[in-house]
């Protein structure tokens, strides 16, 4: 005998509705269940999928992804190193189907705020209750030449999967002697520190295979995240290897490509790179753009707590595209963000407060195979509404740390990156 | 119950009262929970290979390490700075919450020599505290049978090296083991399923 609990009860009221629906649409109206559409299955979309349906499993969730498999940004690094595999970075969505969550492989092409839709490229429309939009990054044409076409001769490989293969198939293939030119962006942008750590991981490949070669780092910034602890490690185990140039030596870092002669300019001078990975200037992903939910600068206003969106009600955004700042663009925070929106989401739809959030950030980084750091941070939700950090909690390793340490750290990032994927795709 | 201890309770709980309000009710305990699992694994339980599992441990021990990490008092890599970000009322709170899950156990490269050779070790030096063989979620101790074994490892280190302290009595059996005896005892906990 199964107990009549709540649940049970609005299942069965559901089910019944649905047998009579025809004969009585505000029945049916009443009981059916609620309706949760996510927009991406990234870190943030699939995290809130699988968050949503362990609260509350009478919430039908759909997630909406053009891809089948997603490549984590997060230790992509390792695969141009070849320290790790493609296939090392790569999930599918069958733990969440698993689960109920309905995955549908297709473009998502519009959000009707009003009517409370989303319409697909493949000319479906899902209706929703609740909407959560996960759209990560879409790149802004701030360096002249660099275009789709571009992109395929000088790799971004910021969002993983074939840009990782093809920057890690360039550097393979390049000789011994060469020199790699990486890009940054100019903030805000995904994983800041990410591209320091990519220098250390091309470093690392390029010492054992190529060790006449160099890598020049031309940055739209005058500092960067961890920079510290970066350029410790570049002296300890790349001394000589890396150069890293801030922006206000090159009047503001590269400005132009010509993919086809294969060449990189900043205002001064011009370069010829064996390898160029360039890492454009960022905003949120297009259907935040294209479904009105950006501000002027190509991100999304939210409310802290909720993160439901600053212009259009019933729809919360998490992770990259969102300003959500002090909380960082990270894998680590798009999953703490995620958590946070689902609960808000099933109190919401369950007529309750949504709740006290609760954040946390953790990022490592690797510079060789036994010398890893971190930065971490607890956060909360402050006095004034937004998010803020827990005075006295987190900071970097420090920088005396031991060689011990550092290589637990490396050990801990791999296990950290073994959690979390668990924790997102299931 | 004396009128001094009684008027001590109130005047304690008032303390407390002012000095934890704000305008917000605390994170609920899952809430609070799901900050950790990013590392620690689905409900606690890591996938490994190194980072422990925190599930099933005694929600008494739980305290103990995180107010250790929160005051400095115990080394660490990471733990340390994320400590310091929850008040006592939420370190409570996840204590209880991770007490009630499940350790769940993940099979690991062992040698099996060793592991059998450390089974004689632990009868023989750690059984009397860690009963059934680490399994046991003491509240002065975490659960060691199936811990992953680079945690086990380094914790190992860091007691021999006195970057933690360890019980009398365990200092004592500790001392007389040489690296590939205490090897073995690590070997023979990671190796309980």
């Amino acid at each position: 005998m199964s107990k009549i609990t709540r649940r049970n009860f609005i299942k069965a009221v559901s089910s019944a509705a649905a047998v009579s629906a025809a004969g009585f649409p505000m029945l049916a109206a009443a009981g059916g269940k609620k309706q949760v559409v996510i927009v991406g299955g990234g870190v943030g979309g699939a995290t809130a999928a699988r968050y949503i349906r362990r609260a509350d499993p009478s919430i039908e969730v759909t997630l909406i992804e053009p891809n089948k498999h997603y490549y984590t940004c997060f230790l992509s690094n390792e695969v141009l190193s070849g320290e790790r595999k493609l296939d090392g970075i790569k999930f599918g969505y069958d733990g969440l189907r698993g689960e109920g969550i309905t995955v549908v492989h297709d473009l998502a092409t519009g959000i009707d705020a009003g009517a409370r839709t989303v319409s697909t490229k493949g000319g479906k429309t899902f209706k929703y209750d609740r909407c959560i939009v996960a759209p990560g990054i879409s790149f802004v044409d701030n360096i002249k030449g660099y275009d789709m076409a571009a992109a395929e001769k000088m790799p971004h490989a910021w969002k993983a999967g074939p840009q990782t293969a093809l920057l890690r198939k360039q550097l393979e293939a390049m000789p011994d002697g060469g020199t790699v030119l990486i890009a940054p962006p100019p903030n805000p942008f995904r994983c800041p520190p990410g591209p320091y750590e990519r220098a250390c991981q091309i470093a690392h490949y390029l010492k054992n295979n190529k060790p006449k070669s160099k890598i020049l780092i031309l940055d739209k910034k005058d500092k960067f995240s961890k920079q510290g602890l970066f350029q410790q490690a570049w002296d300890r185990h790349y001394k000589g290897m890396i150069e890293w140039v801030k922006a206000e030596d090159t009047g503001g870092g590269v400005i132009r490509v010509d993919a086809k002669a294969g060449t990189v300019h900043t205002e001064f001078e011009e370069y010829k790179p064996a390898v160029t990975n360039i890492i454009p200037a960022q905003k949120a992903g297009k259907i935040a753009l294209t479904a009105g939910l950006a501000d002027d600068k190509g991100w999304c206003g939210i409310d802290h707590k909720t993160f439901e969106s600053s212009v259009h009600k019933g729809i919360h955004i998490v992770g990259d595209a969102a300003v959500q700042s002090p909380l960082p663009k990270s894998g680590y925070a798009a999953n703490s963000e995620a958590k946070v929106v689902a609960a808000a989401v099933v109190n919401l739809l369950n007529d309750r407060d949504p709740g006290t959030p609760s954040w946390v950030n953790t990022c490592y980084s690797i510079a060789t195979p036994t010398d890893g750091f971190s930065v971490a941070m607890v956060y909360n939700l402050g006095a004034d509404g937004k998010v803020a950090k827990v005075k006295g909690s987190g900071g970097l390793t420090p920088m005396d740390s031991s060689p011990e340490a550092r290589a637990r750290e490396v050990y801990y990032a791999h296990s950290w990156f073994n959690n979390i994927t668990k924790d997102i795709f299931g | 119950m004396s009128l001094r201890k009684t008027l001590t309770v109130i005047l304690g709980s008032g303390l407390l009262l002012g000095a934890t309000h704000t305008s917000a009710a605390p994170p609920t305990a899952s809430m609070l929970a799901d900050t950790c699992v990013g590392c620690h694994g689905p409900e606690g339980s890591s996938v490994g290979p190194a980072i422990p599992s925190i599930a099933g441990m005694s929600a008494e021990y739980f305290n103990t390490v995180m107010k250790e990490y929160k005051a400095d008092g115990r080394y660490g890599t990471i733990m340390n700075r994320i400590a310091k970000g929850y008040s006592d009322e939420e370190i409570d709170l996840m204590g209880d919450y991770f007490a009630k899950q499940d350790f769940v156990r993940y099979p690991q490269q062992l040698d099996a020599a060793k592991v059998a050779a450390g089974e004689k070790l632990y009868d023989k030096n750690c059984s009397k505290c860690h009963d059934e063989k680490g399994a046991l979620a003491d509240d002065d101790a975490g659960i060691l049978a199936g811990q992953w074994l680079p945690y086990l490892t380094y914790s190992m280190e860091d007691f021999t090296a006195g970057k933690r302290e360890m019980p009398k009595k365990m200092k004592k059996k500790v001392e007389k083991l040489d690296s590939a005896e205490l090897d073995a005892l690590l070997q023979f906990f990671a190796s309980q399923q």
